[in-house]
């Protein structure tokens, strides 16, 4: 994997790209948040202060997925009414790209997966069964929460949200997906419910007291 | 890279005690032990959500704080709440412990009566079916079977949640048991979440906790109790099951081995018309060898008509006597469903155990006064095989297993007497 280098047009820093194809990144230094325009960074905002957050996961945790290694580079931080969660963009050898998620130490593997015509936002409530790609799926909640923030690389640029409708999924084999209703059109990601153990996941944050 | 996490010490608004924050940013509101006050932890200010009051001296059985090791991983007791359910007006409640790993996240540990569970929610969506009688949630293909339905109501709380827990919390709670474990479905307005149980001992879980003293009692049966007759009334049976094939085994050679030596045989007639003395005895015939059975067998030519026969087998040299006697009927007719038949014209009896020597036969005939005459063959023969004891024997061996089995029925019985299913047969299977 080619690890491109750019400097921040805010503060001149160096910015190290850990994946090639990411579109957006933070300037480690300044907090600008960077957008890739052909060869050039253009700098479209400013991290907010992130919300502290005790997610084991940070960035450049690495992993196991299905027998391929991956590595965290980004991640978007959401919140609604009983909490936050952490969407973690993590990128494999093959330069594929998925989400970890992690709300409250439990985490799902997911990918973004082509859908045309998925139900409106409207249509969908708890218990409801829908299927996507031959497999059916019940929703299990649907969650109204805002956007908190960004960090690190991501394969969109994805910095100006508020207000995101998500509707979680679920199948009695583990398997997982979200609808996310923040586009105008909505976007599927499917995967499954993992273990912590299963990720075989290295470093990892550190807590006081544990070890 | 994030700096390590630290615990977070507070101070109650409210009243100033000091506080501990366990489970770090996961924490959305926590208890102040002192006054009772629930606060919101996100808030700068900790602002009070709720103060409740409570009985006194409510005491977790283990402390906030106390680390323990389930399944390999090690926890820590952040939060315990009682929740409350009524049936026919009898509040019954039962304590969760709320338990916290910073990589593995929360599990549960529930508490009824001296009953524990070891509770995690689940990544797996259980399938209901509820078409029959009684729903059966299946996970995994494993299916589980409704237990009880009800509203639970939060009516104490200690320590820190990761929501905004508040006391009078009511959710609903829908029960599915496959001893020892136990599917929970919880469900508020927006969301349900399933959760897999599966019963502990209290001294397994003061082992895991390290807790001091001993576990309190268990009383009853608890839903997801395993059943200590379950497994063991099956290898009772298999047991039993095997000792019979054994026995027969035995029984076939004891079959194959007998002599069914001839020894004896007379040919004499009986007229009760004729009056005097019927009794008599026959001649000396020689049993030989080991103590074995003889069999005295008895042919009529009875036809509509009965004769009792009062026998004694007799030792010649000791004056030993083995007293039996056989009555033989023989009837048959005809009438309007056709010819019938009752009875049989001979009859044999077998004597256990007889040792060798010289015997002979008393014999004592009885009819009715006016009946015809009877001619009737005796004979005995020595070393027949003698089924009775096998009989015997494979009674006694069906008694510990159906024994087995009534206790796991009645354990089964007492489950089932706290479902919404009491009453009926607990019929699902479970009581093997």
């Amino acid at each position: 994997m080619s690890q491109p280098t750019a400097n921040c047009p805010n503060c001149g820093a160096l910015i190290q790209f850990r994946w090639s194809s990411a579109v957006q990144t933070t300037c480690g230094f300044c907090r600008s948040i960077l957008v890739r325009r052909d060869v050039d960074l253009e700098r479209v905002g400013v991290v907010a202060d992130l919300p502290p957050d005790s997610s084991p996961i940070q960035i450049a945790t690495e992993g196991v997925y299905r027998n391929r290694a991956f590595l965290v580079v980004g991640r978007i931080l959401y919140e609604y009414e009983e909490g936050g969660w952490n969407e973690w963009h993590v990128v494999f050898n093959d330069g594929a790209s998925g989400w970890l998620s992690d709300a409250q130490a439990e985490y799902a593997v997911s990918f973004l997966t082509a859908q045309p015509g998925l139900p409106a936002a409207d249509q969908l409530r708890p218990r409801r069964r829908l299927v996507l790609n031959g497999v059916e799926y019940e929703v299990t909640s649907l969650t109204q929460a805002r956007y908190r923030g960004v960090e690190g690389e991501l394969p969109f640029a994805y910095w100006d949200k508020e207000a995101v409708l998500f509707a979680d999924l679920r199948t009695a084999d583990a398997r997982f997906a979200t609808i996310d209703y923040s586009e105008s059109e909505p976007l599927l990601f499917v995967g499954e419910a993992v273990a912590f153990d299963e990720l075989h996941l290295k470093n990892l944050r550190q807590f006081e007291g544990w070890s | 890279m994030s700096a390590p996490a630290q615990v977070k010490a507070l101070n109650c608004p409210s009243c100033g005690a000091p506080l501990t924050i366990r489970a770090f940013e996961h924490t959305l509101s926590a208890v102040c032990g002192n006054c009772l006050s629930i606060l919101d932890t996100k808030d700068p200010n900790l602002q009070v959500l709720q103060q409740f009051k409570a009985r006194e001296g409510v005491q977790p059985r283990i402390p906030l704080g106390t680390r323990g090791k389930l399944r390999g991983d090690v926890y820590e007791v952040v939060g315990y709440q009682e929740r409350t359910i009524t049936v026919d007006d009898v509040p019954y409640f039962w304590s969760e412990y709320l338990l916290f790993n910073p990589y593995k996240g929360f599990r549960y540990l529930t508490e009824y009566q001296g009953h524990w569970n070891d509770v995690a929610t689940l990544r797996n969506l259980p399938q209901v079916d509820t078409r029959g009688p009684r729903p059966v949630a299946t996970l995994l293909g494993e299916k589980y079977y409704h237990f009880q339905t009800a509203s639970a109501t939060t009516t104490y709380v200690l320590g820190e949640f990761p929501w905004r827990v508040r006391v009078g919390d009511i959710a609903e709670v829908r029960d599915f048991v496959s001893p020892p474990r136990m599917l929970s479905q919880e469900g508020t307005e927006g969301e349900t979440v399933w959760s897999l149980g599966e019963y502990m001992t209290g001294a397994r879980v003061w082992e895991a906790f390290g807790l001091p003293g001993s576990p309190p009692e268990a009383v009853g049966v608890f839903a997801s109790q395993p059943s200590p007759y379950k497994g063991s009334a099956k290898g009772v049976w298999l047991l039993c099951l095997f000792l019979l094939v054994a026995l027969l085994a035995v029984a076939q050679a004891f079959l194959a081995f007998s002599r069914q030596e001839q020894v004896f045989r007379g040919n004499y007639s009986f007229s009760p018309r004729s009056g005097g003395e019927a009794s008599f005895v026959t001649e000396v015939f020689e049993l030989k060898g080991r103590p074995s059975s003889v069999e005295v067998g008895v042919n009529t030519d009875l036809a509509n008509n009965w004769a009792y026969f009062r026998l004694a087998l007799i030792n010649g040299d000791t004056g030993q006597a083995y007293d039996f006697g056989r009555e033989v009927s023989y009837y048959y007719g005809r009438d309007s469903d056709g010819a019938w038949t009752e009875g049989r014209a001979n009859d044999r009896a077998v004597i256990p155990t007889v040792p060798a020597g010289r015997y002979y036969l008393r014999v004592e005939p009885e009819m009715d006064a006016g009946a015809s005459p009877v001619r009737y063959e005796l004979t005995v023969r020595r070393d027949v095989p003698y089924m009775g004891w096998f009989w015997m024997a494979a009674g006694l061996l069906l008694v510990p297993p159906a024994f087995k089995s009534l206790r796991s029925v009645g354990f089964e019985r007492r489950r089932w007497q706290e479902s919404d299913y009491a009453g009926s047969s607990s019929g699902s299977g479970d009581d093997e």
